[in-house]
C-alpha cells in the first residue's frame, strides 16, 4: 500500500495540484510496517452466547443497550450494534459466534476512503473520524465483510462500526468486550502472539478444532482471528474471499495513473503535430497542382 | 472593463434571460412538475436522512443517484473527449460542427452529475475535505475520480469559454481562451481516460459482491472502451433530436453535414463495440466463468452481451454500409440501453447477487434522477438557443484571418 501512496504522490505532483501532503504521508507509511498490530482471538468453541460483550460494547461506545428479545439467532451488526452474537450449529450443539469489524491488516475500507476518515491506527484498530467523513459509503462498497454501517435515517449520518475500543487501548486497556467476556472466549494481544495461541490450541486439542485459523490469511490477514469446531462456512463466514489484501485489487489501476498522465499528453501532442504537418504537406501539394 | 460596458452587458444578459420560444410546452410543464416534486423529496432527504427517500440498505449502499446518474451518466458524457480527440488531435475537420454541442453536453453532464453525487453524499458539507488537502485519501480510487472530475470540468470550461465569449462579445477573452484550447483538449482526454476507467475501478474492491460474470480485474479497461461508443451513441441521438428542436437556429453547414457525420460516427461506434466485444470475450475466457453461463445469471449476461453489444455493433455496421441513418440511430439507442444495462448490472443488479432478491429504486430516487437529467436538458437548451453552439459564430469572429476555423 505504501507503494501505491508514493506513486500516487508523484501523480499528484504531475497534475500540478499544489498539494503539500508529502510530510505526513511519508511518516505514516514508515511507522506502520514496524509495529505489530494488536488483535483479538475469538474462540467460538468457548463462547457460551451470553452476549455480555454486546452489553459492554454498548456501554463503552455509547450505543443503545441491547435487549433480550433481540435474542441469539443469526444476526448482523447494525448502526447501533457494533458487535452481535449469532447462533449457528444445531439445537443440541449450538455454536455461538461473535461478529464485528475484522480489523483487517490492509483494510479495504481505509483504502477506499477518499478523506482518510477510515484510518488504520498504528495499534491496529481501524477508526472512523467524524470530522473527515463525507458519507460517500465507498468503505461499505469495499469492505469484504459488509461491516461499516451508515445511519440512513439521520440528516447528520455517521458510519458506525467496531473500532476495537481504540481509546481504551491508548490508555493501556483492552477492548471492553474482551474484558467482560463471560466465557473466556476472547483474547486480546499482539496478533503474532494470538496466532501462536490459536495454533497451539489446535495442536493440543486436534479433535476439538477445525484446523484453520480464520483471519490468518483471509483478505491478507485480519486483526481479529477465529477458531471453530466446524468449517467456517457453517458459521456464516465466507471462505471465498481469497488471501489477497484488498487494496491490491486497486493497484494496477493506481499504478497506471501516472503513466497515463505522462504518456498520453505527450503522445497526443505528437499526434497533433503530425496531423498539422500532414495538413501543411497536403496544402502544398494542392498548391503545386493549382 | 469600464462601467458602461458592464452595464450594457448586464442589460444584454437580462435581455437574454427572457425565455425564447414557447413557454407552455408539454416538455416544460412536465419538467417543472418533476422539479417541484424533487424539491420536496430533497427537503426530506436533507432533514430526515437519505433513508427517508432512498431504497439503499446496509448491504447496498449506493442508490440510483450514484449508480445511474454518476456511474452511468458519465459514460454518456464521454462523447466530448472522443469528438475533441478526433477534431483537434486527428484533425478530422468533418466533425467540427458537432464539437460545440458535444463539449457543452459534456460540461453540463459533469456539472449535474457531480451535483447528483453531492445529493447522495451523507455528509456533503465535508466534501471540501479531499479537495483542500487536510485529508487526502491517496490510495483511494474515489479520491482520484473526484479530482479528475474537477480538473476535467475546468478543461471543459476552457474549451467552452470561446463560445460564451462570442455570445457576450468578449473579444479579448475569446482569444486568450482559444490559445489554451489545445492544452485543455489534451489534458481533458488524459483525464477522461482515467476517470472513465476510474469509475469502473470503484468496484474493484467489491470483488466478493459482484457476480463473477460482471466482475473482473479488467473492469477499468472495459469501462474506458465502452465510454467511447456510449458517448458517441449519445451524440448520435442528441444530434438527431437537435436537428428537429434547433432547426431554425442551426447553421446550414450543421444541417447539411448531419447525415454524413452520423453515418461516420456509426462506423466508429461499430469498431469500438467490436473492440469492446472482443475484450469481453477475452475477459470471459480469462475468468473461466463457463459454468455460470447456463444459469439465470448467465442468460441475463448473454442478453446484455448478445442483445446490446453484438446486435448494435451489427446494426451500426449495416447502417454504415447501407448509408442508412435510421439504422444508425436505432443502433445508437440499442447501445445506449446496453450501457445502462451494463452499468446497472455491475452496480445494482448483479451486486450482492447471492441475496437473490430483486432490487428496485424507490420512486422518489427515480424522480430526482430524472429531474437532474431534465434540468440539464433545460440548461442545454437555454444555452444552445443563445450562444453559437449550433449556429454560426457571429460575423466579427470571421473577420480576422487565420482563426476562421476555430470551434
Ligand atoms: S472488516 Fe471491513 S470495516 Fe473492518 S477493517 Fe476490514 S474492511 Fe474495514
Ligand atoms: S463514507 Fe466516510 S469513512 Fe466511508 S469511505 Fe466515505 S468518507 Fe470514508
Amino acid at each position: 500500500m505504501s507503494l501505491v501512496r508514493r506513486d500516487f504522490l508523484k501523480t499528484l505532483g504531475l497534475i500540478g495540484a499544489s498539494l503539500t501532503v508529502g510530510k505526513s504521508l511519508g511518516a505514516t507509511t514508515k511507522k506502520k510496517n514496524k509495529t505489530e498490530f494488536y488483535g483479538v482471538l475469538i474462540d467460538t468453541t468457548r463462547c457460551v452466547g451470553c452476549r455480555a460483550c454486546e452489553w459492554s460494547c454498548a456501554e463503552a461506545n455509547g450505543l443503545p443497550e441491547p435487549t433480550e428479545d433481540e435474542g441469539v439467532k443469526i444476526r448482523k451488526t447494525s448502526v447501533s450494534r457494533w458487535t452481535a452474537v449469532s447462533e449457528y450449529g444445531t439445537e443440541d450443539n449450538p455454536i455461538y459466534v461473535k461478529k464485528q469489524c475484522m480489523q483487517c491488516m490492509q483494510p479495504a475500507c481505509a483504502s477506499a476512503c477518499l478523506t482518510k476518515a477510515m484510518n488504520k491506527t498504528d495499534e491496529g484498530p481501524i477508526v472512523w473520524r467524524e470530522d473527515k467523513c463525507m458519507g460517500c459509503r465507498s468503505c461499505m462498497i469495499s469492505c469484504p465483510f459488509d461491516v461499516p454501517k451508515f445511519e440512513y435515517d439521520s440528516p447528520n449520518p455517521k458510519i458506525q462500526k467496531c473500532q476495537m475500543c481504540f481509546e481504551r487501548l491508548e490508555e493501556g486497556g483492552v477492548p471492553a468486550c474482551v474484558e467482560n467476556c463471560g466465557g473466556d472466549a476472547l483474547l486480546f494481544g499482539k496478533r503474532k502472539d494470538l496466532l501462536e495461541v490459536a495454533r497451539s490450541r489446535i495442536y493440543n486439542n486436534p479433535d476439538d478444532y477445525y484446523h484453520h485459523v480464520y483471519g490468518e490469511h483471509e483478505v491478507g490477514g485480519t486483526g481479529v482471528l477465529y477458531l471453530s469446531s466446524v468449517p467456517f462456512e457453517q458459521l456464516g463466514f465466507r471462505e471465498d474471499l481469497g488471501t489477497t489484501a484488498y487494496p491490491e485489487y486497486n493497484k494496477n489501476f493506481l499504478y497506471s495513473v501516472p503513466v497515463v498522465l505522462i504518456l498520453w499528453p505527450v503522445f497526443l501532442l505528437g499526434l497533433n503535430n503530425s496531423t498539422k504537418e500532414n495538413k501543411k504537406l497536403n496544402e502544398k501539394k494542392t498548391d503545386n497542382h493549382g | 472593463m469600464d462601467n458602461t460596458r458592464e452595464t450594457s452587458f448586464l442589460k444584454f444578459f437580462l435581455q437574454e434571460l427572457k425565455p425564447k420560444g414557447k413557454i407552455i410546452t408539454p416538455f416544460n410543464v412536465i419538467t417543472v412538475i418533476i422539479v417541484i416534486i424533487s424539491a420536496v423529496i430533497l427537503f426530506f432527504r436533507f432533514t430526515k436522512g437519505l433513508g427517508s427517500v432512498m431504497d439503499a440498505s446496509q448491504t447496498r449502499p449506493w442508490g440510483l443517484w450514484i449508480n445511474f446518474n454518476v456511474i452511468t451518466g458519465v459514460a454518456f458524457a464521454g462523447g466530448a473527449y472522443v469528438v475533441t480527440f478526433m477534431v483537434y488531435i486527428l484533425g478530422l475537420e468533418k466533425y467540427r460542427p458537432i464539437v460545440r454541442p458535444t463539449v457543452l453536453y459534456g460540461l453540463l453532464a459533469y456539472m449535474f452529475y457531480a451535483g447528483a453525487l453531492l445529493l447522495d453524499l451523507g455528509r456533503p458539507w465535508k466534501v471540501i475535505n479531499p479537495i483542500i488537502g487536510n485529508s487526502f485519501g491517496l490510495s483511494s480510487v474515489l479520491f482520484l475520480v473526484a479530482w479528475h472530475f474537477i480538473l476535467y470540468m475546468i478543461a471543459e470550461v476552457i474549451e467552452f469559454v470561446p463560445t460564451i465569449a462570442e455570445w457576450a462579445k468578449w473579444k479579448r477573452l475569446r482569444k486568450i481562451f482559444l490559445s489554451l484550447n489545445l492544452a485543455a483538449v489534451i489534458f481533458g482526454i488524459a483525464l477522461s481516460t482515467l476517470h472513465q476507467s476510474g469509475l469502473g475501478s470503484l468496484f474493484l474492491m467489491a470483488k466478493a459482491k459482484i457476480h463473477p460474470l460482471w466482475y473482473s480485474e479488467f473492469i477499468p479497461i472495459l469501462f474506458f472502451v465502452s465510454s467511447i461508443f456510449a458517448g458517441l451513441s449519445l451524440v448520435i441521438v442528441s444530434e438527431s433530436i437537435s436537428q428537429k428542436v434547433f432547426k431554425n437556429i442551426m447553421s446550414t453547414l450543421h444541417v447539411k453535414s448531419h447525415k454524413n457525420i452520423i453515418i461516420s460516427l456509426g462506423k466508429i461506434c461499430a469498431i469500438a463495440l467490436f473492440v469492446y466485444f472482443s475484450l469481453t470475450i477475452l475477459v470471459f475466457i480469462h475468468g473461466k466463468n463457463y459454468s455460470y453461463l447456463n444459469t439465470p445469471w448467465g442468460y441475463w449476461y448473454l442478453v446484455e452481451i448478445i442483445g446490446f453489444v453484438v446486435t448494435p455493433c451489427m446494426v451500426f455496421l449495416f447502417g454504415f454500409r447501407l448509408n442508412n441513418i435510421r439504422l444508425v440511430r436505432i443502433a445508437a439507442i440499442m447501445s445506449i440501453i446496453g450501457i445502462i444495462l451494463n452499468r446497472m448490472n455491475i452496480s445494482t443488479i448483479a451486486y450482492q447477487w447471492y441475496e437473490n432478491s430483486l432490487h428496485f429504486p424507490s420512486w422518489m430516487e427515480l424522480i430526482v434522477s430524472i429531474a437532474v437529467i431534465l434540468v440539464q436538458i433545460m440548461v442545454f437548451r437555454w444555452i444552445a438557443r443563445r450562444m453559437p453552439v449550433f449556429n454560426e459564430s457571429p460575423a466579427w469572429v470571421k473577420v480576422k484571418k487565420g482563426i476562421k476555423l476555430v470551434a
